[in-house]
Order: C-alpha cells, then sequence, then structure tokens
C-alpha cells in the first residue's frame, strides 16, 4: 500500500517545529498547511510577498491584491505581514526561513534536485525554487516515488537541469522517506508505507542510499 | 512640480523609444500596470526588452505587448500560463532570459541602489551559473549577478499623495516597490491620488523620490487568475 497524497503531506507535517517560519511549494506541498500538529504554531511565508497566509477566503469575500505564489485568492491572519518581492528573497536568501517543502521532478543521491525544466518540452522558468533551495535552512521534496512512464525520481544523478546542487535533507515518497543528517551524507532509509518492503524500495529506486 | 498627468499616454510622453529597457512590477496578474501597458502597446514602441516577473497571461498584462510583438527579450522568472509567449519562445522569435525569482528582485533592488553587481547562492552549479564570475565567500560558492537599471519602470500602486508618496496593498506591493528603483524614470498608477499631509509619513511604501510622474488609473477591474474560496460552514 502506498501513502496517498494527504498522507505523504502529512508525514512532511511531522517536520513541523513550534515556531517555524515555512514556505510551501505548489501541489502536494500546499496540503501540509492542512495537517499542522496540534500546538505547533507555524507561520507560512508566500514569496511574492507575505508572511502569514490564511485559508482561502469565503465565496465573495476573495480580493485580487491578495494573493499566494500559486496566484490563488487567500485570506490574511491577525499576524500577517506584507513587504516586496526583494524583501520577501531577502529572508529566504539570508537563511530567515526554517524549512521549505517542494515538489521534484527528480532527486539524486547526492542531494541535487531538477524541478524547474524539461529541456524542448516545459519551459516555465524556475520562479523562486532556486531561490529557496539555496537560501531555505530545511528542503524537504514530497513526489512520487515513481515517474508516469514507472521510472525512478531518486536517482544516481540527475538527468534534467538542476534547480540546485546537493541541497535536499528529506525525501518523502509514496513508498518510502529517506533522510540525511548533513549535506556530506548520504541519504538513509528511515521509513516505509505499511506494506512496503525494504526490497521493494530497493527494487523501485537507482538511487544509493544506506538502511 | 506636479507629477499627476492626465492619463497614461501624457504620463509616457517623451519617454518611449525602440529597444528601450523596462521594468514592470508586478506578480502574475497581481499589481500590474495595466494602464501603462496598454499606452505602451497603443504607442507601438518596439523591440523592447522588460523585465518582470511573468510576462502576463494570454491577452492580459504584458501579454498584450506579446501579442503585437513590440517584445524582442523578457527577463522573467516565470512564464506559465501565457501560449502566445511559449509560441514565441519556441519559434525563435522572443529571447528570453530565466532569471531566478529572487535573484530578480535583488537584481532590480542593487541596480536602484547603485549596485552594479552582487553575489548570491541562489543558482550556483545551475544553467543560471553559465559565463558567470563564481567567488567563495567562507567555504561557500556564489555567483555574481548584475544589477538591473532600465530606461523605464512601470509600476502599480493603492494610493499616492501629490508628492508622489506611494502605498501599496497587501501582496499587490510584489516587485511594484523593487521595480520603481530600477530605472532612470519611475511612472506609476494608483486607485486614488490623496492631497499631500494626508498619509502617515512613517506608513509611505515608496517615498516620492522615485516616482517622478503619476496617473490615476481607477476604475479597475481586477483580474484573478485562480479563485479558490471555501464554504461558509453551516449551523446544523
Amino acid at each position: 500500500m502506498s501513502w496517498t497524497r494527504d498522507e505523504m503531506a502529512a508525514r512532511a507535517a511531522r517536520e513541523l517545529q513550534d515556531g517555524f517560519y515555512v514556505n510551501l511549494g505548489i501541489g502536494i506541498p500546499t496540503l501540509v498547511a492542512n495537517h499542522i500538529p496540534e500546538g505547533v504554531e507555524v507561520t507560512l511565508q508566500s514569496e511574492n510577498g507575505m508572511l502569514g497566509i490564511g485559508p482561502f477566503p469565503f465565496e465573495g469575500e476573495e480580493d485580487a491584491d491578495l494573493i499566494n505564489a500559486g496566484k490563488q485568492t487567500i485570506s490574511e491572519l491577525p499576524n500577517t505581514a506584507y513587504f516586496s518581492s526583494a524583501d520577501s528573497f531577502a529572508m529566504i536568501r539570508g537563511g530567515h526561513i526554517d524549512l521549505t517543502v517542494l515538489g521534484a521532478m527528480e532527486v539524486a543521491e547526492n542531494g541535487d534536485i531538477a524541478n524547474w525544466m524539461i529541456p524542448g518540452k516545459m519551459i516555465k522558468g524556475m520562479g523562486g525554487a532556486m531561490d529557496l533551495v539555496a537560501g531555505v535552512k530545511k528542503i524537504i521534496v514530497v513526489m512520487e516515488h515513481s515517474s508516469k512512464n514507472g521510472d525512478p525520481k531518486f536517482i544516481p544523478a540527475c538527468t534534467l537541469p538542476l534547480t540546485g546542487k546537493n541541497v535536499v535533507d528529506m525525501i518523502i515518497t509514496d513508498i518510502a522517506v529517506f533522510q540525511r543528517p548533513d549535506h556530506d551524507s548520504p541519504f538513509k532509509l528511515i521509513e516505509m508505507a505499511p506494506g512496503i518492503t525494504a526490497e521493494d524500495v530497493k527494487a523501485r529506486t537507482t538511487a544509493h542510499y544506506i538502511l | 512640480m506636479k507629477k499627476l498627468y492626465p492619463d497614461a499616454a501624457a504620463a509616457l510622453e517623451g519617454l518611449l523609444f525602440d529597444g528601450m529597457h523596462v521594468c514592470a512590477g508586478g506578480f502574475g496578474l497581481c499589481g500590474i500596470p495595466e494602464r501603462l501597458i496598454d499606452a505602451i502597446r497603443d504607442a507601438g514602441t518596439k523591440d523592447l526588452t522588460i523585465a518582470s516577473n511573468n510576462a502576463g497571461i494570454d491577452g492580459e498584462g504584458l501579454g498584450k505587448l506579446l501579442r503585437t510583438r513590440q517584445v524582442k527579450k523578457m527577463i522573467a522568472s516565470y512564464v506559465g500560463e501565457n501560449k502566445e509567449f511559449e509560441r514565441q519562445y519556441l519559434a525563435g522569435e522572443l529571447e528570453v532570459e530565466f532569471c531566478p525569482q529572487g535573484t530578480l528582485a535583488e537584481r532590480c533592488r542593487a541596480g536602484g541602489a547603485g549596485i552594479p553587481g552582487f553575489y548570491t547562492k541562489t543558482g550556483v552549479g545551475t544553467q543560471v551559473a553559465e559565463g558567470k564570475e563564481v567567488k567563495n565567500f567562507d567555504g561557500q560558492d556564489y555567483i555574481l549577478e548584475r544589477g538591473i537599471f532600465a530606461d523605464l519602470a512601470i509600476v502599480k500602486a493603492w494610493k499616492a499623495d501629490e508628492s508622489g508618496n506611494l502605498i501599496f496593498r497587501k501582496t499587490a506591493r510584489n516587485f511594484n516597490q523593487p521595480m520603481a528603483t530600477a530605472a532612470k524614470i519611475c511612472v506609476a498608477e494608483v486607485e486614488e491620488v490623496v492631497p499631500v499631509g494626508s498619509l502617515d509619513p512613517d506608513g509611505i511604501h515608496l517615498p516620492g523620490v522615485y516616482v517622478k510622474r503619476m496617473i490615476i488609473g481607477a476604475p479597475y477591474d481586477k483580474k484573478i487568475e485562480f479563485r479558490t474560496v471555501r464554504q461558509k460552514e453551516v449551523a446544523a
């Protein structure tokens, strides 16, 4: 049995600590906000210039001047602060954001991540992803273990253009969790989805990791 | 000196020329200087190099200048949701420089502050670093990025006083604030101009020194790219 998108988000949410300032990427990472553990207070950052992201607004209360980095309408909280894009990335690049959760197309065993471009195919741009992986203290990748074609995504070396070099700290897929204590150490398999064995993970992974 | 002009065409008079470099504020369709974009389209200025986080969407924002083929080069971080952009780019008709979002913001902040370049770890070891100087500080590699200082900045704010002090609203501040500083001249469009003395001097987001000309662009029909809402809980 593999984990659902919500279960992957819930697993990532267990890494949140009281007082953390956190940036969540688009897709499964956004779901992390629904699983913040009881008693843990986190402040969500939106890189278009906001700390303290509230829930989606009630119907009729949408405000075109109040959106998240995915350009969705959101609401503000009592502790919300607004600032410019320059200030926003100053706090990201300056190491003031504790954690970011983002998706990826590929992660390499050395911590490289590729998630912004498929040459000749996808040309949307990197947005704030390169700044986030370079500047945030802890980088968690949440992604399916295999691509739609069934190819492994946690691999020996990235084949796609990189978003960041040796930056990933933790990988949460639909079947397993890998972690490393620092950027000089290999990833270690630390958890598996119910019914998934270490053998299953090995069979579906080409990256080297430790047990 | 009166900074308020009757309309966008008047505010841009004498400032536009073919091949010029423009900084355009906004994030997606949030806080974009739409009246000034329309006026540049109507003026027909060509071969523009535009620094903007996004390139609008089809037929909205900078998408209008793409449609009329007035843009030679875009410097942007994210250009999804724009088919005409994609078509021109893949056909080799449009030059694109992808720039990480934070690096773009800092390039404008730095350029506007008289800083021609700065080192950042964003993009180290990626395509973005190609051809750029790498320098090691305290064991960490950084790449040299250049400041941006354009011929013209076009921005959108919420309120201005008659002296050009600006206040932005919520997340519509985004790139408008740094980009307003990153050009020889900044033209701002605002929703409302109030008499000097009516804004709290402690609450000014952008001092009037940066704003040379402005217009009232209201009424605005602000577009939302992705309308997301939640339902009110109904009492059982």
